[in-house]
């Protein structure tokens, strides 16, 4: 059995709260268990609390693979990138260095490149990833193209990114807003602050205030 | 007193032998070859959401986790602590047999057997209760035990030990809540089923730092964003939650039912209403309304450091809202006036009229595993099984009579936790059985806690790993995990749910409630604590909670995995004039028409008349406002990788890596007066303690506030600087609000070098 071609992966940052479920639930994986092959940053924890979760994206023509020199990494039939074969996988970091998502990790235990392979043994029987099953908040989300049209009305998937001049097509989806908003909430923002004249708002929220008054 | 002379042991031999150490995923845990036996579906241990998991076990080891994607409340999500907690079991650091006290041993303690412990225990009640009085001997319980558990523990208090000084762990976190409820809707217990919240037009969080305490709730309001949703965030700090709200109040800490006040003062003057809601289903409004007139925007903004602007505009929003869900935590409740600013939170539910219908609800956000259950079966220091009053006659009379004894044999009502601690250290309680409690943690100002567990005569504790607080023990006895043991708990939304054993207990550990009943038999006063398995304590507490407000007599095993849950109350049969209970008891309170068995068909609410109440809510300051000595607000709270005292969590050692310590968040704008920079030794000192931790530079709190997160222990713990003032009605401590002043420290901390980020 594959992966039900209806089921695809979102990133949705927008929805991601920074508890590292997906971090600790990726070490849960049978095939890496111990190891995470998620990465969850902080943006900029001086001015927000935004978090990032960065997982394999699964490309169309995957760098990792083109640069290898050892032919050690595949693409399954059905788009997912694995980890790399070990007996072929020579450790010499290119993958590591060519992914311009900054996925596959190299483990000098075991002298292997390591990655995501979207739970190969939990998709490959109609279960959802470790990652995307447990995420509170599913900032990661496993699900088909029109239902998370109909849940998310206010951000779209994309799934082509330019580096450079390199356009990468991926398996996986980011979820990108509709009326993107760039605009950091400061705390001192929305205080009332008499003593140093601060008391706006309007600029913070959209809308006129003048309206209810 | 100077601050140093008190700052707490480093207990360097203690943890040498006993932790907290960090346990990770090895051996079989990680052999990919390694099948389950079976897998166990159950809850989580952690918090009051109670989400439903599966454990894998193999060879009586938790291998780890998998996703229970058919329990309805959370699908398969899980927070880190949920896919992790598994490591807590086969952990070096578990208590493995019974400990005394031995000055002869490094570690302060020595092995014995268990059957000596108990007698030891059994010898110290008995010499203790003779010389000094029944009510010298205090019980301290927990909200994370079963619901089993602890109808069992205030059974052993009320009726083996008869004493009067019985509490609970609750007292720190679900009490202002609880108290508030029952003035305000007769009824203690979240009024919707969490599906109302993705139905609501407004969702309002107060006080609750959700992403972190109570993640999956993130779920269902980002949801309900999605649907069209406008999300209004009350809080000091710019919490995940707010980061995407569509409303920030940065209220300033203690300044809560200001805040309130100051949006029905603008419902009132907007006419933004329920008037036929208020004039038969409430009463007391116009008094209220009266007494807000003075909460004007302007006045409101003052107190509240929150813009005129912003308080403008979030009345706007949930005054003309259709369907609306508030919901709070903590953060409103952690204060000297906790019950005030739960029910002036309340007065807006109410004046709206949006509450007992699909999409209007209202909930405070349990914290505890069992933070419902826990605190409606008689282990509080007033209460009796089914939500009873411990001071009323005729629910002493019930509940005796289910017992076989004379209600005069009942002890009248005890004091709370802090209250005990406070007796402790005045020599009026002379001994104390403390389980599933960290005190020396998690109660505010615990240097004087130390001080008043050093002057016991005897202190036992019984639990699963050497807590901060079971370094102060006589006899530790060894307690069991959730996974060794069955029963039930009560979540978020009053659902009852099923806990599964999936391992059993290690060498001399014990079930706690076997712990239990084998105390009273040493005492020979095991009559009523005779149970042989934990369903015949829950058919127990069937008939006990049967006519209470907690009514679970309609509740079965059996019933609860048929439904994913029973939400009570659900009565056995039919009353006089009452409907036929439905096999899912009720999920959602307050409907119209709906009974119950106070108001007996005469409204939706617990009261006579069936009505709710408004309640006045007169603003206070904290306990301790900042002064030109200490000008600097602190508040505590949470972080996601941590849960309570950190027993637990601070044993697993991917969720100390997540946030391996506490650190001091500051606002660049007071970090720049103080010379603080991100990452530095930074001290903050109260009238009580002081504490130094690096300093996290950021924008997301506010310039007159700081933050510290409270799990750590020693000389790490937030609560070495908190105050001990108490709410007058629910006695929950003002762990949110207390003054201090902050300076670059001169040098690291002792411990930096000598103890790990956990310990």
């Amino acid at each position: 059995m594959t992966v039900p071609e209806t089921l695809e992966f979102f990133v949705d940052p927008g929805r991601c709260i920074g508890c590292q479920s997906c971090v600790q639930a990726c070490a849960e994986c049978d095939t890496h268990k111990g190891q995470s092959m998620i990465q969850l940053d902080y943006l900029d924890r001086a001015h927000s609390t935004q978090t990032v979760p960065v997982v394999c994206m699964h490309c169309e023509s995957p760098t990792c693979a083109e640069v290898c020199p050892a032919d050690a990494i595949k693409r399954t039939e059905d788009g997912v990138v694995q980890t790399a074969r070990k007996p072929r996988c020579i450790a010499c970091n290119n993958c590591v260095l060519a992914c311009p998502f900054g996925v596959p990790k190299m483990s000098t235990r075991v002298n292997l490149m390591m990655k995501c392979d979207m739970c190969y043994d939990r998709t490959s029987v109609g279960l959802k990833p470790m990652c995307a099953s447990v995420c509170p908040s599913q900032a990661l989300a496993f699900a088909t193209r029109a239902e998370m049209a109909r849940l998310r009305p206010g951000a779209r998937p994309v799934n082509a990114f330019q580096f450079g001049a390199q356009t990468i097509r991926t398996k996986v989806n980011m979820m990108v807003p509709d009326e993107p908003s760039c605009e950091i909430v400061d705390v001192t923002s929305a205080m009332f602050e008499p003593t140093i004249g601060h008391d706006i708002l309007d600029t913070v929220f959209e809308g006129d205030e003048n309206e209810h008054e | 007193m100077s601050n140093r002379a008190k700052q707490p042991p480093l207990d360097r031999a203690t943890i040498a032998q006993f932790g907290p150490s960090r346990a990770y995923a090895a051996e079989i845990r990680v052999d990919a070859g390694v099948e389950p036996d079976k897998t166990v579906k159950t809850h989580c241990c952690f918090c009051g959401q109670q989400c439903g998991l599966q454990l894998k076990v193999k060879d009586n080891t938790i291998l780890g986790i998998e996703p229970w994607y058919e329990f309805p409340f959370n699908r398969g999500m899980l927070c880190p602590k949920g896919v992790k907690r598994y490591l807590q079991q086969g952990h070096p650091d578990r208590l493995l047999h019974a400990y005394e006290k031995s000055s002869e041993s490094a570690s302060g303690f020595r092995e014995l057997s268990y059957e000596r412990a108990i007698s030891r225990v059994a010898e110290a009640i008995e010499r203790i209760q003779t010389e000094h009085g029944r009510d010298a001997f205090a019980v301290l319980s927990g909200a994370s035990l079963t619901t089993e558990k602890t109808y069992l523990m205030g059974k052993f208090a009320h009726m083996c030990l008869r004493t009067a000084n019985i509490d609970y762990n609750g007292r720190l976190c679900m009490v202002s809540a609880a108290a508030g409820n029952k003035k305000a809707f007769g009824i203690d217990r979240a009024a919707n089923p969490w599906t109302d919240i993705l139905e609501a037009e407004v969702v309002l969080v107060a006080g609750a730092n959700v992403a972190e305490c109570a993640p999956i709730t993130t779920d269902y309001i980002w949801r309900a964003r999605d649907r069209g949703a406008k999300v209004i965030v009350v809080d000091p700090r710019l919490t995940p939650i707010a980061r995407t709200c569509d409303l920030f109040l940065p209220v300033k800490p203690g300044r809560d039912t200001a805040l309130f006040s100051g949006i029905l003062q603008l419902m009132i003057k907007n006419d933004w209403l329920d008037h036929d809601f208020i004039a038969k289903k409430t009463v007391g409004f116009e008094a209220l309304a009266r007494s807000v007139e003075e909460w004007t925007p302007r006045r409101t903004a003052e107190v509240t450091g929150v813009s005129e602007a912003a308080i403008r505009r979030a009345a706007e929003w949930w005054g003309k809202a259709e369907t609306s869900f508030l919901m709070h935590a903590r953060g409103i409740e952690h204060h000297s006036h906790g019950v005030m600013n739960v029910l002036s939170a309340i007065n807006i539910v109410l004046a709206s009229g949006r509450i007992g219908r699909p999409g209007c609800g209202y909930a405070t956000i349990t914290g505890q595993a069992n933070g419902q259950g826990g605190r409606e079966h008689g282990q509080k220091c007033d209460q009796l099984p089914g939500g009873r009053d411990l001071a009323n006659p005729e629910h002493r009379a019930y509940v005796a009579e289910v017992w076989g004894i004379e209600p005069e044999h009942l002890p009248q009502p005890g004091v709370d936790a802090y209250e005990i601690m406070r007796k402790a250290h005045a020599g009026e309680i002379r001994g104390l059985l403390s389980i599933c409690f960290n005190p020396v943690v998690s109660l505010p100002d615990n240097n004087f806690v130390r001080a008043a567990l050093q002057k016991l005569d005897f202190f036992v504790a019984i639990d699963f790993f050497l807590s901060e607080t079971a370094r102060y023990a006589d006899v530790v006895l060894p307690g069991s995990l959730q996974e060794e043991d069955e029963g039930t708990v009560t979540q978020v939304e009053g659902r009852i749910v099923r806990i599964n054993k999936a391992v059993e207990p290690p060498a001399d550990a014990r079930q706690d409630w076997r712990i239990i009943q084998d105390i009273a038999k040493s005492l020979g006063r095991e009559r009523g604590l005779t149970f042989d398995s934990v369903e015949e304590i829950f058919e127990e507490l069937r008939v006990a909670s049967r006519g209470g407000v907690s009514d679970y007599s309609g509740v079965t095993y059996a019933r609860i995995e048929e439904h994913f849950g029973v939400f009570w109350p659900c009565r056995s049969d039919a009353l006089d004039g009452a409907p036929q209970p439905t096999p899912r008891g009720t999920p959602r309170l307050f409907e119209p028409g709906s009974y119950n068995p106070v108001a007996k068909g005469s409204g939706p609410f617990y009261f006579e008349d069936g009505k709710a109440r408004f309640n006045l809510t007169p603003h206070h300051d904290p306990k301790e406002d900042t002064d030109e000595e200490y000008p600097i607000i602190l508040t505590t709270g949470r972080v996601v990788s941590q849960f309570l005292s950190g027993n637990q969590t601070r044993r697993i050692g991917p969720l100390v890596d997540h946030y391996p310590e506490p650190k001091v968040e500051i606002h660049p704008r007071l970090a720049a007066r103080l010379d603080i920079v991100d990452g530095d030794w930074t001290t903050v000192e109260s009238r009580r303690g002081s504490c130094t931790l690096r300093a996290s530079v950021l924008r997301t709190i506010r310039p007159d506030t700081v933050f510290i997160p409270y799990h750590w222990g020693g000389r790490k713990s937030a609560n070495q600087l908190t105050i001990s003032a108490q709410d007058p009605i629910s006695k929950i401590p003002e762990y949110k609000v207390c003054a201090v002043r902050v300076h670059k420290a001169e040098a690291a901390p002792e411990y930096s070098d000598k103890l790990e980020p956990q310990q």
